[in-house]
């Protein structure tokens, strides 16, 4: 083999010139993200971190900890998510008549793929998996998940996934597509480049990690509630992860299989979704949407669950209609599997098929509705104190309404007609999503925190970051509702009606509004842990909490309970409370407890390299890295030691200073 | 759902005073075999992916050949013997594992892997004849959806017998634990799944393929 | 399942063996070899020997075969019964089996439809198309 095919094996098409050097915003953005990235690794290193953040964390396969990296990874791309989202908005501002704004068509419309890809895949699903990571367990009584290595596993291909988006960034481009990457815009003839490769691979990647993590959970669930708990006992949110679970593995196998397909298209040559050959682009977005509907009730059913448990908490009263609340999310599980193809109404499927889709959705709206219904019939009547948790969720009860028959009204085929595509979609989506997912994140964020970490987090700051966030919503995105009406279409990068543009101004002011409560949320951290003394709780149980998980300490303990709970009513520790249960505090028993271990990085970290060398044809080192992957695997099968004993002593003397600290309290 | 209305506690509750922690060590019931079967609906959701898409553009000859021009339906007679007589000896390997035969167990195990083999081989002779004839995968819209659906369920006895492999090395070295039964038991599970699977592809896509 | 959840703490030492042991016994995987057996060789007659002219019966004729077939394969090899697991496994599958079929025949309804619709100077090989399936 002579030289230049050696090189194309193992480099691929990855030359210097993929790094975009003429580009001054990527340029500075490398810069500041090298600089930064720097200085971090000079404090972890100066510090002497590294050890223990892999012993303690990147190994752990402690549910609790593998949660609050989820979210450290959410928040953090969430960070470059809106910053796509913010220079949208500053180009569409000032795109008018001859201003071609600063952005140039083809770095725009990687933005918008990015952004979308980035909030949907890995901002919303690891802020989602990381709250139901580490609560579920504590709720349902249980030391840890079915599979703690999986877990580990899990998150890692997550990272992986965002790392390749991440890259594109700085090596190559990311895809010019939209979020879905519709063929035949995202096929070979009219994307050569590897911004498609990179939205596959990434995608890939962090795909499995979400269809075994959702397995996890529903294996968690199903197995290893504490006696007791029947199904009808179990907290709402343990119920909506349930569903919402349930539903990960049912949908994104899908997702894997289309995107598989839509691979081979491009690197087999095969003809599934080409214009020639027989293949069908229509059978493409035909099939992404049956991931992609459920993928919205994914989202927004764990939120649901954080609804639930804040109103009834902070109104103090039960929960009002659990069993329909139960009912209506279960219900949800199943219809969302009936709606796919109100997303592309106007691809002409005919008044029959259309109208079959319109009614199954308008359907959905009902137990939504009843959910909503359930939420103020809790506090109707309740003692409501408005702490931060609550005023997202009330917060939350207005712009979802709002959103929701927003959607209604795209749900009629002829209405849709008209409305498909243009920016009404855009301020609907955004309607729910930020309305109802992110505001249920922030809940549920404010909510456990003093669970995680002991202290509560700062409520002035974080009614800054409420307001801010709530007011700016609304400043940005019902401009876009008015835009939609005129029949301004989403994905624009330039306008040329001058009319429009104070519409958009008024959009930007909005997103910097919601900037401002992004910052409001950093500096609520931050001041939380410099004030950490002043805001401890030390009862374990801030809000005066009614499910399992204010049982515990806070943080908990890595074996949670030493004693595992026995569960009477559906609110547990109410019941407990109520019944004034003892705490246990003799007879310690050895607790057996999973071990940690690497192999979750390790094979990751294969499959990122494997990733990566895809999206450049460097097949040879792809090659290597899937061997590298399998090896790895397989290696890790032989490993049967996995679990350890923690001895009752050293159970002991943890339960005993909780005791002493405690009494110290009261 | 069963227990959606069982109430366990029923009894403890009733007494006069409630026990809410438990005094004696708690051991969760092993979710391997749940687990496992959870992803084997997650995988059948990708083989109803790869069928829709057969459904849908596995007409699309492009002017190209047809199933009727190009399936040998005797060829995919034997391989179809093939992939029963594996599913039958990996039942007859659970039986002697039952019996906590290892020796037996192993031979049966590797008996499976042979058959799957050479269903894995008149498979692949079946995929190079038709490349050779013309009618590759990227002729048609019929023919990637063919060639992607069988070969995603070729794949799957591929890994099936990577795995059936490391189960023998780990038997052989640890015996027949608690363990490594729940690990046959999965890898039953996968295989008779495949088995279903392909009672699929061979009444859809070449059954019926070859019809007018 | 609660049954189950509560008799394995009294002897959860040897619940480990208790789930792996399934229920499955010589005469049941013969039986179920047979069945099949016998269910693969008639279809593949049918269309062999073209028994059945008529194409449309013909392919219910062999679905119906296939169905039977997955549901021998279901009972006599995955063992598969309303108690296992505490009846999840048999959930998971209705479940499945429901989503199987609606992503099945919802994609051939709706593609055919928008065929029909946006590409009708195609229809022959539409009509063609639909007398075909299942």
């Amino acid at each position: 083999m002579n030289t230049p095919d050696l090189a194309k094996l193992i480099f691929g098409r990855l030359s210097l010139e993929a790094i975009p050097y003429h580009e001054p915003i990527l340029l500075a953005t490398f810069a500041g993200v090298a600089i930064g990235g720097i200085a971090l690794l000079a404090i972890i290193t100066k510090y002497k971190l590294w050890g223990y953040l892999w012993k303690e964390w990147f190994t752990s396969i402690d549910h609790k900890k593998i949660g609050i990296m989820y979210m450290v990874l959410g928040i953090v791309m969430l960070l470059r998510g809106f910053a796509d989202a913010l220079m949208m908005r500053a180009q569409q501002a000032i795109a008018f008549n001859g201003n071609p704004g600063f952005l140039p068509p083809h770095h725009y419309d990687q933005i918008f793929t990015a952004h979308g890809v980035i909030m949907i895949f890995f901002v919303a699903m690891p802020l989602v998996t990381g709250l139901m990571n580490y609560v579920v367990p504590l709720q349902i009584g249980a030391r840890d998940v079915a599979f703690p290595f999986l877990n580990n596993f899990s998150f890692w291909m997550t990272v992986a996934g965002g790392l390749l988006v991440m890259a594109s960034l700085f090596v190559g481009e990311f895809a010019r597509t939209g979020w879905l990457a519709y063929p035949p815009l995202s096929g070979l003839a009219q994307s050569p480049d590897v911004g498609v490769d990179y939205y596959i691979w990434s995608l890939q990647v962090a795909g499995v990690g979400t269809t075994l993590s959702g397995i996890n959970l529903i294996a968690t669930i199903v197995k290893m509630r504490a006696p007791g708990m029947t199904m009808m006992k179990m907290p709402v949110f343990t119920w909506t992860s349930l569903c919402t679970n349930v539903l990960i593995v049912a949908a994104f196998p899908v997702l894997t299989a289309v995107l598989v397909l839509l691979a081979l298209d491009r690197y087999a040559g095969t003809n599934f979704f080409t214009n020639d050959f027989g293949g069908n682009a229509m059978m493409y977005v035909n099939l992404i949407w049956i991931w992609g509907h459920p993928e919205v009730y994914i989202l927004v059913l764990p939120v649901f669950g954080v609804f639930s448990e804040v109103v009834s908490t902070f109104s103090q009263k039960r929960l009002f209609g659990y069993a329909s609340m139960v009912y209506a999310t279960v219900v949800i599980t199943v219809l969302s599997y009936l709606v796919w193809l109100h997303h592309f109404f106007t691809m002409g499927s005919g008044a029959s098929v259309n109208s079959f889709f319109g009614i199954t959705t308008m359907i959905i709206s009902i137990p939504t509705g009843a959910k909503i219904f359930n939420w103020l019939f809790t506090m109707y009547r309740g003692r409501i104190q408005f702490d931060v948790p609550m005023l997202w969720t009330v917060g939350f009860m207005v712009t979802f309404v709002i959103g929701g028959m927003t959607g209604v009204m795209l749900a009629v085929p002829p209405a849709d007609f008209l409305l498909h595509n243009s920016l009404f979609l855009i301020a609907h989506f955004h309607n729910v999503i930020i309305g109802g997912v992110v505001f249920g994140l922030f809940a549920g964020i404010n909510y456990w925190f003093p669970k995680a970490f002991g202290f509560r987090l700062d409520p002035f700051w974080g009614k800054c970051s409420f307001w801010f966030w709530l007011v700016g919503f609304y400043v940005a995105f019902m401009p876009l509702y008015v835009l939609g009406f005129m029949g301004v279409t989403r994905r624009m990068n330039h306008f040329e009606d001058p009319s429009l543009q104070i519409w958009f101004q008024i959009a930007a002011v909005g997103a910097g509004l919601i900037a401002l409560g992004i910052g409001s949320f950093l500096v609520q951290i931050y001041v939380s842990i410099k004030n950490k003394d002043k805001l401890r709780d030390v009862t374990g149980d801030p809000w005066h909490g009614r499910t399992l998980e204010w049982a515990t300490s806070s943080p908990p303990p890595e074996y949670n309970f030493a004693f595992t709970p026995v569960i009477h009513e559906a609110d547990a520790w109410w019941d407990m409370k109520e019944r004034n249960a003892t705490r246990r505090t003799e007879g310690y028993l050895p607790i057996h407890m999973p071990k940690n271990t690497a192999a979750g990085v390790i094979i990751a970290g294969f499959a990122f390299v494997f990733g990566f060398a895809m999206i450049w044809h460097m097949f040879l080192v792809a090659g290597l890295a899937f061997l590298g992957l399998l090896v790895s695997a397989i290696t890790h099968t032989f490993n049967y030691k996995r679990d350890y004993y923690i001895p009752a002593d050293v159970v002991e003397r943890t339960e005993t200073a909780r005791t002493e600290e405690l009494a110290a309290h009261v | 759902m069963s227990d959606m209305h069982a109430n366990p506690s029923a009894a403890i509750a009733e007494n006069e005073t409630p026990q809410f922690w438990m005094t004696k060590d708690h051991h969760p019931e092993n979710g391997t075999l749940l687990g496992f079967w959870i992803y084997l609906m997650s995988d059948c959701l990708i083989f109803a992916c790869l069928f829709a898409c057969y459904g849908v553009l596995g007409r699309n000859y492009a002017g190209g050949p047809s199933g009727a021009d190009l399936f040998e339906l005797p060829l995919v007679a034997l391989n179809t013997a093939m992939l029963l007589l594996s599913s039958i000896t990996y039942g007859f390997a659970v039986l002697e594992m039952q019996k906590n035969r290892r020796g037996t167990m192993m031979a049966w195990l590797i008996i499976t892997g042979m058959f799957g083999a050479a269903f894995l081989g008149i498979e692949l002779y079946e995929f190079a004849h038709l490349i050779h004839e013309g009618a590759g995968p990227q002729r048609s819209a019929f023919l990637s959806s063919f060639f992607t659906l069988v070969g995603t369920h070729g794949l799957h006895v591929t890994f099936g017998i990577v795995w059936l492999i490391t189960l023998l090395f780990q038997v052989g070295k640890h015996g027949l634990t608690g363990a490594n039964k729940r690990r046959i038991m999965c890898l039953s599970m996968f295989w008779h799944f495949l088995d279903v699977v392909w009672i699929g592809v061979f009444t859809f896509v070449y059954l019926m393929g070859v019809l007018p | 399942m609660s049954a189950h959840a509560e008799s394995h703490d009294h002897h959860h030492d040897d619940h480990h063996d208790d789930e792996v042991v399934s229920h499955s016994t010589m005469g049941g995987y013969l039986l179920g070899f047979f069945l099949a057996v016998v269910l693969t060789a008639i279809p593949f007659w049918l269309v062999m020997d073209k028994v059945i002219p008529d194409t449309r019966t013909l392919s219910v004729v062999l679905l119906a075969f296939a169905a039977i077939q997955i549901v021998v394969h279901m009972i006599y090899f995955l063992h598969m019964d309303t108690k296992s697991q505490g009846g999840w496994n048999m959930l998971a599958l209705i479940f499945t089996l429901v989503l199987v079929v609606i992503t099945l025949s919802g994609s051939i309804w709706v593609m055919f439809h928008m065929n029909a619709n946006m590409m009708p100077g195609m229809s022959h090989d539409m009509s063609q198309q639909v007398k075909n399936l299942p």
